[in-house]
Formats: structure tokens, C-alpha cells, sequence
């Protein structure tokens, strides 16, 4: 059976991680390679690197990054932040980053799902889709939550997994960084409407959230943040208690 | 030396870091006189089915792994598409002729329940006794990422499979030739292990 994914989501700032709340109030948690080899000791499934101020000012800084994480853990991870074209798909495909998420350009020049998706295949595209409640829909923002599209979210990830997108990452903006748990409402109508897996993101605050985002939001991986950084959780520990709550996971 | 043969598709540093790590002297080439004079050969791959047996043509890699693994016998690692381009032909944006080695055709996934691509860690269930599952246990997990699989003429090449709405093809074993759907360099421990039993692999052909 296909285990369900632990990922850590780690997003960089200036070579550094970073973790807000609602996108804001960035707080240092971090050294990026060190807190990688941290979660690979600790049996995470995969990783997500999202470069925030991504810009080509820090662009290097970046690939320094992804090719030392290489390095040392022996897990896939993706690696988003500023991905405008096909090049920039390349060059972090080059760098050693396993999958490469494309969120601002995925709205403003749809092509690039599928130009990267027939160079490089889908299963390395993720599609990254930030939203925010607006009653009972959900709309997408890009750059970085600041910028309203008033698209409906389902519509965009469906739209996203027809061009060829592999995976998406679904992230709530209001729910990032409280720990008050996924919206799971959201996940599911996603996860229901494409036939590619769905990450769940945005509210992980216990390992019982991370069971609801499998069971009642459909999602076939978790992205956890917060609860790893700044609470006494780590994927061994969710792992456990997932596996008591009848989750197939991998063995930590 | 193990060659990691470079045709401009894949997550060769991956591979190259993983051999590293476990102590092997590799090498990651385009260069046929430094294919031919490898111990080892690695093919990994990321892509779609039909770039990459192009790019292997146009690299003139085809006739030289031909030469080094058919005709030699030299030890093969095919690693995902580096199983897949072993088949007689793949079914991925139209179909394509592969190398051939293995009879046998690479198909989508199908079946209307099933999330394609299929993403994450599966277990494996080995079909054969081999050194290459040496220290595994019974039923390790590996990390799969693909929407095509290979469907073999021969179901005894087989070496291992897997489970995503059924049983399918998670690795062969034929002759010299290993071939992973899955990728080992990105399996952590249980990953680095089967890497080791391909460096201490001593085929019977």
C-alpha cells in the first residue's frame, strides 16, 4: 500500500528558515541543511524548500542550499520560490531539487505547467496554490498572499492538474502558522475534483489535524511547519500516533 | 569506477551522492571510452519515456551501452526511466521505440480510483531470491514516483513488485541487468542498502 507523506515544509528567507503566521511575523527556525538532516534522521518523507524573498540577488544562495541538502539526505524534496520559467525549472532540477513548485506563475502563464511537465515529466511539477476563505469558496492569492486573483481555488488546482501538474500543494493562508488545523473542507473539495495527489498545508498544529487532512480532507501527504518548529513534535512522534490512529505511514 | 551515464535527463547528482556516500568511485559521463572502461554501469533517469531514448541516440550512447552491457555483461543499474527505456517500446506522448533489452511495454496507469502520478513510499514484495535484497526485510519501503509501468513479457525477469491498484513491475532482474522503478537513492537507509548490494553484485549470466 502507498504509505501517506510527513513533510516538513521549510521556507527560506536570505539563506536562513523562516516561520510566520498568515504568511507575516516571520520568526527564525533556523539553519535550512541542518534542520533537512534533522527530518531525514527523523524518517520525514520528503522535504519542501520555499524560497519567500526569492530574487536573482539570492538566487545562488538558493542553489548552495539545495545542492548541500542533496548531499546529505537521501529523501526527494521540492524546491519553490520566484519559478517563472522553464529555465528556472531547469536550473533547480539541476541544482538537485527532486520537484520544483510553481505558484505566482502558475496563474499568470499557465503554459509553464505544461511546457515543464513535457520536458521534465509531471512528477516533478507541483503546482502550489495559496488561498483564503471567502465564506464557503476559496480564493487564490499569488505573490506570496498578497495579490487577490478572486480564482476559485478548485477550479485553478483542476485547471493545474489537466496542463499536467504532478502534485499540488495547498496551503490556507489564514490557517498558516495557527495551528488550529487544515481546512479540511477546502482539501477535500481539491483533492476530490483532480486525480493527482493533493499536500495538505496551512494548520498543523496536532498529529490528530494530520489524520483529519487524510481521512476527512482526502489528502495523500500532509506539509507540516509550525508543529515541527516550534513544539515537541517531530515526524517520529506524528508517525507514531498516526499509526495508532490506523494511518498507513511509513515507519519512521 | 561505476559510470553514471549522463544524457542530460535525471537526478544524476542524487545518484552520484548516494554511490559516494557508500564509499564507490563513481563517475557521472557521457564519455563512451569512460562507459567502456567501467565496472558498473548506472542509467538513471527522470523524463519522459521518449526524450530519453533520444537523447541517448544522440549522445551516441545507444551502440555503447549496447556494446558494454549486452554483448559484455557488464553489471546494470537502471534507476525509474532507466528500467522504463529497457522495454521494446513506451506508451508516453505517443509510442516510442526503447532500447529493447527487455521485452515488454510501458503503459499508463489506468483505473479511474487511482491518483496518477503514483507518489511516495510503497512497499516491495521480492519475487526472487537475490543478493541485491540482501538486509531488506520482508516488505520495505521504497519512494516511487512515475504515471508509467513496465509490463513485462516474461513475468520471470521480475524481480520485485508493488501494489497501486494492483500488482506491478518494481524492479527486474535479467541477466546483468537490475532495474529499480523505484529510486533507491532517494530511499534513505533501505535505499543506500540496495546501492551497496548492486556494488557487491556479481551476476550469473
Amino acid at each position: 500500500m502507498l504509505k501517506r507523506r510527513i513533510i516538513p515544509k521549510l521556507l527560506l528567507r536570505n539563506g536562513r528558515n523562516v516561520k510566520g503566521r498568515q504568511f507575516v511575523d516571520l520568526r527564525d527556525t533556523g539553519a535550512p541543511v541542518t534542520n533537512a538532516r534533522i527530518y531525514d534522521a527523523q524518517g520525514a518523507d520528503e522535504l519542501i524548500f520555499l524560497d519567500i524573498e526569492a530574487s536573482d540577488a539570492n538566487r545562488g544562495l538558493l542553489y548552495d542550499i539545495i545542492a548541500k541538502t542533496a548531499e546529505e539526505v537521501f529523501m526527494p524534496f521540492c524546491v519553490g520560490g520566484g519559478v517563472r520559467t522553464v529555465e528556472d525549472v531547469r536550473a533547480l532540477l539541476l541544482a538537485g531539487a527532486d520537484k520544483v513548485a510553481i505558484n505566482t506563475a502558475a496563474i499568470e502563464t499557465p503554459s509553464l505547467i505544461s511546457d515543464a511537465a513535457r520536458l521534465f515529466g509531471s512528477q516533478c511539477v507541483v503546482v502550489s496554490v495559496d488561498f483564503r476563505r471567502d465564506g464557503s469558496r476559496a480564493r487564490v492569492f499569488t505573490h506570496g498572499g498578497r495579490c487577490d486573483t478572486v480564482l476559485d481555488a478548485v477550479d485553478v488546482c483542476r485547471r493545474a492538474a489537466e496542463l499536467g501538474a504532478g502534485e499540488i500543494l495547498l496551503t490556507s493562508i489564514d490557517r498558516d502558522g495557527t495551528m488550529s488545523g487544515y481546512d479540511l473542507e477546502i482539501t477535500r473539495q481539491v483533492a476530490d475534483a483532480v486525480r493527482i495527489p493533493v499536500i495538505a498545508s496551512g494548520g498543523a498544529g496536532s498529529s490528530e489535524h494530520l489524520a483529519a487532512a487524510f481521512l476527512d480532507g482526502h489528502a495523500s501527504a500532509v506539509a507540516v511547519a509550525s508543529l515541527f518548529h516550534f513544539s515537541d513534535h517531530c515526524p517520529i512522534k506524528v508517525k507514531a500516533q498516526l499509526k495508532i490512529a490506523g494511518i498507513d505511514v511509513r515507519a519512521a | 569506477m561505476i559510470a553514471v551515464v549522463d544524457y542530460g535527463m535525471g537526478n544524476l547528482h542524487s545518484v552520484r551522492n548516494a554511490f559516494e556516500l557508500i564509499g564507490a568511485d563513481v563517475t557521472v559521463t557521457r564519455d563512451p571510452e569512460e562507459i567502456r572502461a567501467a565496472e558498473r554501469i548506472v542509467l538513471p533517469g527522470v523524463g519522459a519515456f521518449g526524450e530519453c531514448v533520444k537523447n541517448l541516440e544522440a549522445a551516441g550512447l545507444r551502440e555503447v551501452l549496447q556494446e558494454v552491457v549486452l554483448e559484455r555483461g557488464t553489471p546494470f543499474l537502471g534507476i525509474c526511466l532507466g528500467m522504463q527505456v529497457l522495454a521494446t517500446t513506451g506508451e508516453e506522448f505517443g509510442v516510442h521505440r526503447g532500447l529493447g533489452w527487455v521485452p515488454g511495454v510501458v503503459r499508463r496507469f489506468q483505473g479511474t480510483d487511482l491518483r496518477v502520478p503514483h507518489v511516495g513510499w510503497n512497499e516491495i514484495e521480492p519475487r526472487v531470491e537475490s543478493p541485491l535484497f540482501r538486509g531488506l526485510g520482508h516488505a520495505p519501503c521504497f519512494y516511487f514516483v512515475h504515471s508509467y509501468h513496465f509490463v513485462v513479457d516474461d513475468p520471470r525477469v521480475v524481480a520485485a513488485t508493488c501494489d497501486y491498484g494492483g500488482p506491478f513491475t518494481a524492479a527486474i532482474l535479467y541477466r546483468n541487468m537490475f532495474a529499480t522503478q523505484f529510486h533507491p537513492e532517494k530511499s534513505q537507509e533501505a535505499g543506500l542498502r540496495l546501492l551497496e548490494n548492486f556494488l557487491d553484485w556479481e551476476p550469473v549470466c
